[in-house]
Parts: structure tokens; sequence; C-alpha cells
């Protein structure tokens, strides 16, 4: 099938098998931060943006991004290094894997919902897992970020 | 010290949080051969006839390869140092399948969709046998797992093949029976963990391909690079020079990739066809044919004396390896080894073993490599001896816990504990839960009740007189370092606290060392990263390569400022005349003075291999909240008090104990490895197998209390596989606080509370 979308801002068109799952299509077109760590929609690693809101590339055809806006963490690297500063400076970003579908999820809730509380921020994120950092200092990443922008505003 | 205890950000952070192509599967060559294994249906069988003729026909299929293509030697997946403990009881693929899951065809092709069609075209029949299932009837079976006459244990240790016995023993210290029945109170209580899964993100994977050498190249997602390469030699009968081995970055371990689950299929296929190749584990592989943690039953007798003394212990484990022997005979050792010597004052102790096989997925390293299902048993019988005392049960591990200086009785690996806070991270622990004010169960009035739970834990530093880490330090032209190391980060940062001690040492900025890790061909040996083996092995040797490196600088230096080396001195910066600092030559300048007309080389190559293993401890506390209907529990509180040494990133190991802790939890209260009456796995994904989410965990408050390791670089022990040790035997204990019920088998699910209350209420 023929398909016309959006890549990171880039207008694409492309020929795909009906049948290919959008994870193994992006990874394919060299957005390698799109990782798998499930095929049951469980784990949240292959998180990417289609028009703005944040889903699991391994659960969706290819095919039905025709006419959308998918954004992959490739397409948001100031983002990913300004908040993944301070994941980092916790000692949060650990063995990394979950990281890119962890901070395109970040990002989508940062867009979503205006100063999030602690218990907002762990049920938005509930979908993405982490084996390596018990998520304690994820979420303290997230907090000390939302405070370091806020100071920024009132600057 | 500017970079030892402070909390630097990890040297690969930003690639990480970027999403890089830096993983393995980021790697593989684009023209890989996809490599996937059919499995087999029985439990125990043998494969009769297998006929690949139509599978091999699907257009884009290479090859496909059965039990009779591949070399006849048996060999171990496990990634030990030599003397290798584990038996030789495996072969690539083997006509005799053991277990659901086991492999019996490799099939390589062009594209996946003619891999899966291939796999389904293969036809075999089997002549099915009974499994064996039953950890308890398993020993001396008349159905055996490994009949083969070639299976090899390489090292004396009680196992054999035609009683399904993988390894047995018994160690004794005084007469257990003689004091035990001295002892005013005792317990006997038999105690059960389950298989559990690592689950790290990145599942099992390794991309293989020919260099311009006729060299097999294998890029793998391992803990044990320089063993890979020795197994896969083995498996293919070449030799090991004939691979390469490099390690990427990792997407977790956890011990999972101290086994070489995935790298000997794609490696035989490009031998075999001179074409690159990969295997990716799916997720459902992951769950069904790897390596989760050896199922063990302990049964503990434990006495005290009228003053809540514990004078002696008695451990019997039963552990069970599945099929295949990988790490059965090491892992079990620690069920006794790291529970019995948290109490001091034990006169007389008994640890006897035995290791089983069955017919079920094999089982391997998984963080806390048995002092995980020993320290549960033993915690937990403590608790309730201290109970029958009527006791509180942090004071009783007051009374009994190790302390500097003093014995750990049945720890053969160092002579006492030289370096212990075990009392002050108990103190900590106490102030930071508020202990002593409390009441150890409390009820809510709303149908919950709150319990108060405890535990100590110990693991080791390295294997001792085993493990080797390897430094390879060199000063280039520029005036910066490269530092070269066979130990692998998969995520836990030891790139980077190498890098910390590495800059400590040579007084030079962080930015200034380059970290390379790993290649077998360029990286020096080093056994690899398990063993909480890292930070205190390798450490050294970079300590080591450091300190020869300096006296080298100095060296080059003198010669070029005409004096004798004893003249001059070193600041990290400049090679200076100790008399007239005025006289001196930069660290550029001699990086560069080494690069022509030189016969000083500025290179040190370091190994460090210590005779001992200083423990490092924690106290594990946790509040948990149990609704008495429902049975369900809500973890409100952790706090843990670690005595690891010197933290040399304190960061990095706050977290490592926040994620033990989380990992402890799942295995506490959820992760099982199920299997149904015919040995199938229930719990193949995510779905079923749950791991613990951020909705799953309460506060979890992480402190140190620091004493200094002596053989330690810095003063530092380890703290990897410590941290997963408190979560089992402190939930349990506040869970039997909180309601009366005291669950002996993990996981603690909520049916088993509700239906421990229910029939507490029928006995009244």
């Amino acid at each position: 099938m023929n398909i016309k979308f959006w890549l990171n801002g880039i207008q694409r068109q492309e020929e795909v098998d009906p049948g290919m799952l959008l994870i193994d299509f992006l990874r394919e077109k060299g957005c390698y931060s799109v990782k798998r760590g499930c095929e049951t929609a469980n784990c949240g690693l292959c998180t990417v943006l289609m028009d703005e809101k944040p889903i699991l590339s391994c659960s969706m055809l290819a095919v039905r991004i025709d006419g959308k806006k998918i954004v992959t963490l490739e397409g948001l690297q100031k983002e990913a290094e300004e908040f993944g500063t301070f994941l980092a400076n916790e000692g949060a970003e650990q063995c990394g894997f979950c990281n890119p579908g962890f901070i395109m999820n970040v990002i989508a809730m940062l867009r979503e919902l205006e100063e999030p509380d602690e218990e907002q921020i762990k049920e938005y994120l509930a979908g993405n897992l982490c084996r390596c950092s018990g998520f304690v200092s994820q979420t303290a990443s997230i907090l000390k970020y939302l405070n370091y922008k806020k100071t920024q505003e009132e600057a | 010290m500017k970079y030892v205890n402070q909390p630097v950000q990890k040297t690969d952070a930003m690639a990480l949080v970027t999403g890089k192509p830096v993983y393995t599967d980021d790697l593989a060559p684009k023209d890989s051969l996809i490599v996937k294994v059919l499995r087999s249906p029985h439990a125990n069988a043998w494969v009769d006839t297998i006929k690949t003729d139509t599978a091999k026909k699907v257009p884009g299929i290479v090859c496909v390869f059965t039990y009779e293509d591949v070399p006849q030697k048996r060999f171990t997946l496990a990634g030990q140092t030599a003397p290798e403990m584990s038996p030789d009881d495996r072969l690539i693929l083997d006509r005799h399948v053991r277990f659901v899951g086991d492999a019996v065809a490799i099939v390589a092709g062009e594209t996946e969709a003619a891999v899966d069609l291939a796999l389904k075209r293969i036809k075999v029949k089997y002549q099915v046998e009974t499994p064996v299932f039953d950890i308890h009837t398993a020993k001396d079976n008349p159905i055996l797992v490994h009949p083969e006459e070639d299976w090899k244990l390489k090292i004396p240790l009680g196992g054999d093949n035609k009683r399904n016995l993988c390894a047995t023993a018994r160690e004794e210290h005084g007469d257990v029976d003689k004091v035990l029945s001295e002892c005013a109170y005792t317990v006997e209580h038999t105690y059960h963990t389950r298989a559990n899964q690592q689950a790290m993100m990145e599942t099992f994977r390794t991309a293989c391909y020919m260099d311009h050498f006729g060299r097999l190249i294998v890029l793998s997602s391992t803990q044990i690079p320089f063993h890979i390469r020795r197994i896969v030699g083995r498996a293919l009968d070449i030799p090991a020079s004939k691979v390469r081995v490099i390690k990427p970055r990792i997407g977790g371990g956890f011990g999972a990739k101290q086994t070489s689950v995935s790298e000997i299929y794609p490696a035989f296929v490009t031998w075999k066809t001179g074409r690159p190749s990969k295997m990716i584990y799916s997720r459902y592989e992951s769950m069904i044919c790897s390596t989760p943690r050896h199922e063990m039953e302990i049964t503990v007798r434990a006495g005290a004396d009228e003053h809540g003394i514990i004078r002696a212990l008695d451990v019997y484990t039963l552990s069970n390896t599945g099929a295949y022997g990988e790490h059965s005979s090491t892992t079990v050792g620690l069920s006794g080894h790291k529970s019995i010597g948290l109490y001091r004052h034990t006169e007389a102790y008994r640890f006897c073993f035995d290791v089983v096989y069955t017919n079920v997925q094999a089982a391997g390293a998984y963080r806390g490599y048995g002092a995980t299902q020993g320290i549960f048993a033993v915690e937990s019988a403590v608790n309730e001896l201290a109970h029958k005392m009527g006791m509180d049960p942090a004071r009783m591990k007051e009374l009994n816990m190790p302390v500097e200086g003093g014995p750990l009785p049945g720890y053969p690996d160092v002579p006492y504990a030289q370096s212990c806070a075990m009392d002050r991270c108990m103190a900590r622990a106490k102030e930071m839960m508020n202990w002593d004010s409390r009441s150890l169960s409390q009820d809510m009035g709303n149908g919950k009740v709150r319990g108060l739970g405890v535990a100590m834990a110990m693991q080791g530093s390295s294997i001792a007189g085993v493990d080797v880490g390897g430094a390879d330090i060199k000063l280039n032209e520029d005036g910066s370092y490269t530092l070269a190391l066979g130990c692998t980060d998969m995520g836990t940062g030891c790139d980077t606290v190498m890098a910390q001690i590495a800059a400590d040492c040579l007084e030079t900025p962080m930015e200034n060392i380059v970290v390379f890790s790993v290649d077998t061909d360029i990286s020096p040996y080093d056994s690899g990263s398990y063993a909480s083996a890292t930070t205190y092995t390798t450490g050294m040797a970079v300590v080591k390569a450091c300190q020869e490196l300096r006296k080298k600088i100095c060296e080059l230096g003198a010669e070029m400022l005409q004096t004798e080396q004893e003249n001059v001195d070193f600041d990290g910066s400049y090679v200076f005349c100790a008399e007239d600092e005025n006289k001196k030559v930069s660290l550029e300048e001699i990086g560069l003075k080494s690069t022509f007309f030189n016969n000083i080389e500025l290179q040190v190559v370091k190994q460090h291999s210590s005779p001992l293993s200083p423990p490092p401890f924690m106290v594990g506390m946790v509040e948990v909240e149990v609704d008495k209907e429902t049975g369900n529990i809500d973890v409100l509180d952790y706090v843990a008090v670690v005595d690891c040494g010197t933290p040399i990133n304190p960061n990095l190991a706050r977290v490592q104990t926040e994620g033990g802790i989380v990992q402890g939890i799942g295995m506490a209260l959820f992760e099982d490895v199920q299997y149904t009456d015919k040995g199938k796995i229930r719990n193949n994904s995510f779905m079923q197998y749950k791991i613990p989410s951020r909705m799953d965990i309460g506060k979890i408050r992480v402190d140190f209390e620091s004493s200094y390791e002596e053989s330690g670089p810095f003063g530092a022990k380890s703290i990897g596989e410590l941290v997963i040790d408190t979560p089992c035997p402190a939930l349990a204990e506040a869970i039997y606080n909180a309601t009366g019920v005291r669950v002996r088998e993990l996981p603690i699910t909520p049916e088993k509370i509700a239906m421990g209350i229910l029939e507490k209420e029928m006995e009244k």
C-alpha cells in the first residue's frame, strides 16, 4: 500500500506491506530510538506521537499513519536533551533502553497536563515500565524538571 | 577526591536519553539473516524424525539445521570463570528435548516472514516421554533428564546425571542437633521461593558476521564477553581465537545475560553460511526459554537461648535447576553462606543442599544468586523465632547481627567482618521508620490493617580468589587518557564509576578520560560484570594501572627534564622537579613525547583478583497496608539503609538500591513463573507475568551508612545484588504483623492472605 505521512516534520510517501507494524516500519526508516520491549502493549518502550497523541507503535499497523504526523525521539532531540539532563542528573536513565518511550510519554504528558502532581505523573506514565530504576528517581527528575520550567517561566 | 563519592552524571547519559542507536539490534548489519529456533512442544521427548525439505524450499530461506548438523561435544552456557562449575550438559541442538521450549531446529532466512513460514513447515515426529516436574521426587527418579553418557561435571560437586542430581553437598560446624536441643526456643519451617524472570527491558539478542580474516564477530548484549568467546568456540567446536566478541550498550541484564542465551544460534548460522545474521529474542521467548531464578525450597531450623541469642542454624536447600545446569551448583551455595553469616553468635550450623534436574526451563543467574532465596528463608525463620519469644524482631537482629571485627559464621570468603556498619544501618533504619515508638501492627478501623517488617541482608563483593578485573590505561599524545575495560556496563554505570576512580588516581578531569568497553580483541581480560564484582575488583585494577602509569609518566617526564625519576613529582597536569617547581613539563608535552624517539611506553595493563569477598550489608524495613477482606497489599513505605563501603557514585548506588528493592517487591508479591501440568509456561508475556509498575510501589527511602573496606578501591564494596535481598522477608514479616498470616511460599498474593485470614477466623 502507498501511504503519505509526516515523519519528524518531513512529508514522505512510502510503499508499505499491509501487515507491517508501525514499530518495524519506523526502525526500518532509521528511527532506532523506537524500541520493542514486549509484543503485548505492556511496556511503553515503543511510544511515539501520532498527531500529538502518544501511541504504542507495536500495536498499530504502519498503514494507519496515512495522512498523519508521526514524531519519534529523533524529531525531539532538543526536548530529549533538556529533560534527559534532569533524568541523568538523578542517575535514573540507567540502561537507557526504556528511555526513548518514557521520554516520549513525558513530553506528551507535559504538553497535555499543566503542572501535574506526583499522583498524576505516576498515573500518566503507568504504562512505561522500567526494570532498572525502581521509578523513584524518574519521578524525582520530572518534579525537578517541572520546577525548573516554572522558575524559567517566572524569570 | 574530586570525583569519587560524587553523584557524577553517567558518561553515556546523553546518548541514552536522546535515543541514539547504541544497542545490538541498532548496530546489527542491515543485511543480517533473521535467525529463529523451532521449539519443542513437549517437556520430555526425543526427535524421532525431522523433515526440513519443505521448509528449505520457502523462498528466502537460507538454511535449516537440526541435531544432525551440530557438533557433538557437550558444553555449558553458564558464563563462569575457571574452574567452571556448571556441568557440560548441552548441545546446540539435541535429539533429546528436555522442556517445553527447548531448541529443535535453527532456521535462517532473508526475512522474518520467510523464517516464520519455514518454522511452520518443519515436520517433527516426537517420541514423547513422561517428564519430571516435582522437585521432591526428581532426585533418584527413574525418569532421567540427562540419561546421556557424555554428561560431564568438570569439578566434583556431587552431581550425578543418573540420579537427576546436578550438585549436592553438606557443610557442618559443631553439633547442630545438640545445640538446638539445648536452645530455649526453636523453630522449624520450610520456605518456598519461586522462579522469577529478570525481565530486563532489552531481551536477549546477538548479531554475527565474518571479518576479513575469516573470524567470527559476535556482537551481543551480554554481561560476559570473554566467557562468550570461550562458550561460542566450544559450542561450534572451533578455536576461541576464531571468535571476537563485541559488547555495545546493554539494555539491562540482572544476571540473565551471564548465560549465553542467544549467541550460539546466530554464531552457528554465520559460521556455516558466512553471512551476517541476527537473533532477536521476542519477549515470549525470553519468558519460556531463558534463564530465570532458581526455584528453591529451604528448610530452616533455628534455635535461640532465653535472651534471644541465636545459637544454631540448620539450613537445607532443595534447588530446581530445570532442564540444564547453568549456575546451579554455585547459586545454591549462597542460599546458606549469605544467610547463616548474618548471625554472629551461631555456635553450630549445618548447610546441606541438593540441586535437581527437572523438565522445565533451565534456571540461571539472577541478581542475588541464591542469597535472595536463602535470606528470605533464614530472615523469616528468625522473625518467627522472635515472635515465639515475644521479642521485637529488630531487637533480636540487633543482638545477633554482624559487627565490625566479628565473625560471619559459615561465610568462607573473609576471615571476619573487616568492614561492617550493619549496626549503624539498623539504627538509621529504625530512626527513619520511627520503629521504636510504633506498634508492629495497627488496625486502621476501615477494614485495613498496617504492619511493619524488617530484614537484614548481606552479599559478597566478587567471587573470592576467582574473579579477575582488568584495566588498560594509556596516555595519548594530546594528554588525554584512554581507559579500556573488559567489564560490562549494563546500565549500572560501571564505565562511569571506573572513569571516576581513574580521574582521581590520575588527578585529571573526567572529561580527559575516554572509556572503552568491551571488545575481546582490544579490552583487557575481565571475568565480566556479575557476582557484585565490578566496582570492587575492576575498580582495584584501575587503581593499580593508574598508579603504575603515574610512575611511567614521571619516568618520561624526568627524562625530558634531564633529571632522575626520584627528583620529580606529578600533580596531574605537570611533572616538575621537587626542588625547582619552575622546571616542569606538561602532561600534553609528555604525551606527545611518547610518540617519537621513545622507549618508555605510557600504557599499563593491570589485573586484579581478591582472595576476599567482603560483604556489603543492609537493613530493609517496610510498612504495608492490607485489606482484610480482599487481601490486597499496598506497600506504603520502604526504608533501606546500605553499607556498601564507600559509594563511588552515590546517585548510581541509590538508584541501584531503589531498583533492587522494586524488583524484590515484585518477587515477594506477584512474580511467579508458573507451569501447566504439561510443563508449559503460563506467564509467557508481560500480560501474564507482571513486573512492578510505578503504581505498585509507595515511598522508597534510601540512605547509606558506610564502612571503609581496605581491600576495595577507595574503600568500596559492592551494591548490585545485595539490594534485592530484603523485600521478600521484610514484606512477609510486615504482612504477618498486619494480618497474623505467615506466608512461607512466594509470591505473597492477596489470595493467600485473604484465605489465611479466613482460616484464622474459622479456627476461632
